[in-house]
């Protein structure tokens, strides 16, 4: 971690130790900042909240989305519940893999689904948009009714993006 | 004089395009010279017709929908400022007969109002309630809550006056509202939309709990796959701050109550209000063994009313209207409206709030207009990823906690997900499982190794040994996590594994013959 990092978490581990249970959202907060926790990160924060390194690094593996490695340039969260499986959304998860040339077989863990440098891929359950399925949310904007077809062409805006 | 548009920013509208559509009448408005005020609104829930926009004309809100940036020239040469004659007309949407027949009392003012407007949400009757709490005392108010006969909506439906009534007797220095908005069920999104769509009647809903228990802060703990409903809570949030709706002094009446929101971090355990308490208090989201109850020992050890976003923003209209007005609604035990959430393989998908007793059937094809694919709806799943799985000769049930119950399922958070013929129960079992074991916080047993070796027995289901041995060890995992579970999570995972062998025997034998 650069010294830069280190200060931007100690400013952040000061502005939350004051508040009632502060853990949680001082990784969210170093989160947002830095795009994950870094493991020095997480000495940092033990120290300056005063509580135990384990206690930081299980409240850091308890969330799902908690990072411990950077995220790629671009997030999707693809929704694997059922309302979305109702409307073909294995298939369009399976059409989405291959297209990122993931492995599919990581698609069950508690882990990303997939993260290549440009994108990463978060197994999602539910976001609230169950009328539109499948769905899916990209650098948090939501997309509805996705087909194989528009999620060519919203990949192909990323990478047109990037 | 400026034309008045709405559009939706509700994020199921922006899921198909709203901002697109708000960004091209902007557009509109500086090159053809045309006055638009483009208010964005939440969403009235008829999503299959998103985006719907209303455009404000002399004989009252005429709709459109659902409009892309594609049909804006030809709807302009047709004159829809106006109210034009067009294919995607639909008039005064609350005369279309999917909204019509509604009672929308908890989501009335959705798709009519500008969220982050406290005077659009004060015409439409918002705070009359807590106006009325500020002349009770604490008792009278928990009174009037309890008389209404409103029960939790989030899925334990207990009852929610004498929840504060336990609250209310504590004697503490310290006591807190805790909101949990953490609405992970797949199929459901009326808290959402509430959220996102009409967030002072959550605030107004807090604050008046506050004041009948004794309360003065509240947290709004929020998922944080909703960034939207959370950019809308801390925008209302800060409004009413600023008119003295929250603060030190609520409105003169020398009352103190305020609220601060929290993210959660993907966990949909923490929807489970001890593990919700312990996450709020910045920890694992590991379960509580209970009691103490939180109503007795909640949050940071204090007394706690923990309620769901569609129960606290239920009560400004109980207070406001009468506990005998609300109590009208609705069957047997299960009073007042509830907001369903139709979702999945449907046509016509969304929000319909009614009074209880609406029949399954009546939901799916009266307002669902069958499956999207125009096959046959094959299975329903009610009350989340750990509702029971309906089968058609139970559509006839009616959608209220006791019916619901008796025939093995359960209402829950009042999301309905439909599947057509095409669905694989066995799939469907093992989906349920595997959650289960993804979202287990490992605190107790059964459900940490439970769920892992069910997935196992479903796998040796698929590939077909042993079929009989399987089915019998799954039933027997299943008993064990009902008796063994700490929580609702391994407690209810057995509700869709065993109604899916129930009632869809064929899907679990369909692998022993072709081997």
């Amino acid at each position: 971690m650069t010294a830069a990092d280190a200060q931007a978490v100690r400013d952040i581990v000061a502005r939350f130790a004051a508040i009632q249970g502060p853990v949680l959202e001082t990784l969210q907060a170093v989160q947002s900042a830095l795009g994950y926790v870094h493991d020095d990160a997480v000495r940092l924060i033990a120290v300056g909240l005063n509580v135990t390194r384990a206690e930081v690094h299980g409240v850091l593996t308890f969330y799902p989305m908690l990072r411990r490695t950077p995220p790629g340039r671009h997030v999707i969260q693809l929704c694997r519940a059922e309302a979305c499986m109702a409307m073909q959304g294995r298939a369009l998860e399976r059409h989405v893999l291959q297209r990122l040339a993931a492995d599919a077989s990581s698609s069950t863990t508690n882990n990303n689904l997939t993260t290549n440098k440009m994108i990463s891929l978060l197994p999602v359950y539910c976001l609230g948009l169950c009328a539109l399925a499948p769905a899916m949310m990209i650098d948090g904007a939501p997309v509805g009714r996705v087909t194989a077809e528009r999620f060519d062409e919203l990949l192909t805006e990323l990478q047109a993006m990037s | 004089m400026s034309i008045t548009v709405c559009v939706p920013q509700d994020s199921g509208a922006l899921a198909v395009g709203a901002d697109n559509v708000a960004a091209a009448m902007a557009r509109l408005s500086t090159t053809s010279g045309l006055d638009l005020r483009i208010v964005r609104t939440g969403s009235r829930g008829l999503y299959w017709l998103e985006p719907l926009i209303e455009v404000q004309t002399t004989a009252g809100r005429v709709a459109y929908g659902p409009v892309t940036t594609d049909d804006l020239p030809h709807l302009l040469a047709s004159d829809f400022l106006s109210g034009g004659a067009h294919r995607l007309r639909i008039g005064d949407v609350e005369q279309h007969p999917w909204l019509a027949r509604q009672q929308r009392l908890t989501c009335a003012r959705l798709g009519r109002v500008d969220p982050g407007s406290l005077a659009d949400y004060e015409h439409h009757g918002g705070y009359d309630g807590l106006r009325v709490a500020l002349k009770l005392t604490p008792q009278q108010v928990v009174n009037e809550v309890i008389a209404s006969g409103l029960r939790g909506r989030g899925g334990a439906a207990f009852p929610t006056g004498i929840k504060w009534q336990t609250v209310l007797d504590q004697p503490a220095a310290h006591k807190y509202i805790a909101c949990n908005a953490d609405e992970g069920d797949s199929g459901t999104f009326a808290d959402r939309m509430l959220m996102e769509g009409d967030p002072f009647s959550l605030i107004e809903g807090m604050t008046v709990a506050g004041f009948a228990v004794g309360a003065t802060r509240g947290y709004i703990y929020l998922r944080a796959e909703y960034p939207h409903a959370h950019r809308a809570l801390l925008r209302a949030i800060a409004v009413a701050r600023d008119a003295g709706y929250l603060g030190a002094d609520v409105l003169g009446g020398g009352r103190a109550f305020d609220i601060e929101v929290r993210l959660g971090a993907g966990a949909y355990i923490c929807g489970e209000e001890t593990s919700m308490l312990e996450s709020l208090e910045g920890r694992r989201g590991e379960v509580r063994v209970r009691p103490p109850l939180p109503a007795v020992k909640g949050l940071f050890g204090a007394p706690t009313v923990v309620n769901n976003v569609v129960t606290l923003a239920t009560v400004p209209v109980v207070l406001a209207r009468g506990a005998a007005f609300y109590q009208n609604f609705g069957c047997g035990r299960s009073r007042g409206t509830i907001p369903l959430q139709l979702a999945g393989n449907i046509r016509q998908g969304g929000l319909v709030e009614v009074a209880f007793g609406l029949t399954v059937r009546e939901l799916l094809y009266d307002y669902g207009a069958g499956a999207a694919t125009g096959r046959p709806i094959r299975a329903v799943q009610i009350g989340g990823p750990l509702g029971a799985y309906l089968p058609e000769s139970q559509f006839d049930t009616p959608l209220d906690y006791e019916a619901l119950s008796d025939i093995g399922a359960l209402l829950g958070h009042a999301g309905v997900v439909v599947f057509d013929d095409g669905v694989d129960m066995l799939e469907m079992t093992q989906q349920a499982l595997e959650f289960c074991a993804h979202e287990s916080c490992g605190k107790c047993t059964p459900c940490r190794i439970g769920s892992t070796r069910g997935v196992e027995i479903v796998h040796r289901i698929q590939n077909g040994a042993e079929p009989a041995a399987a089915l019998a060890l799954l039933d027997e995992l299943c008993e064990t996590l009902l008796q063994g579970s700490l929580c609702g999570l391994g407690g209810m995972t057995p509700f869709p594994v065993r109604s899916a062998i129930k009632h869809f025997p064929g899907d679990f034998h369909r692998h022993w013959s072709a081997h």
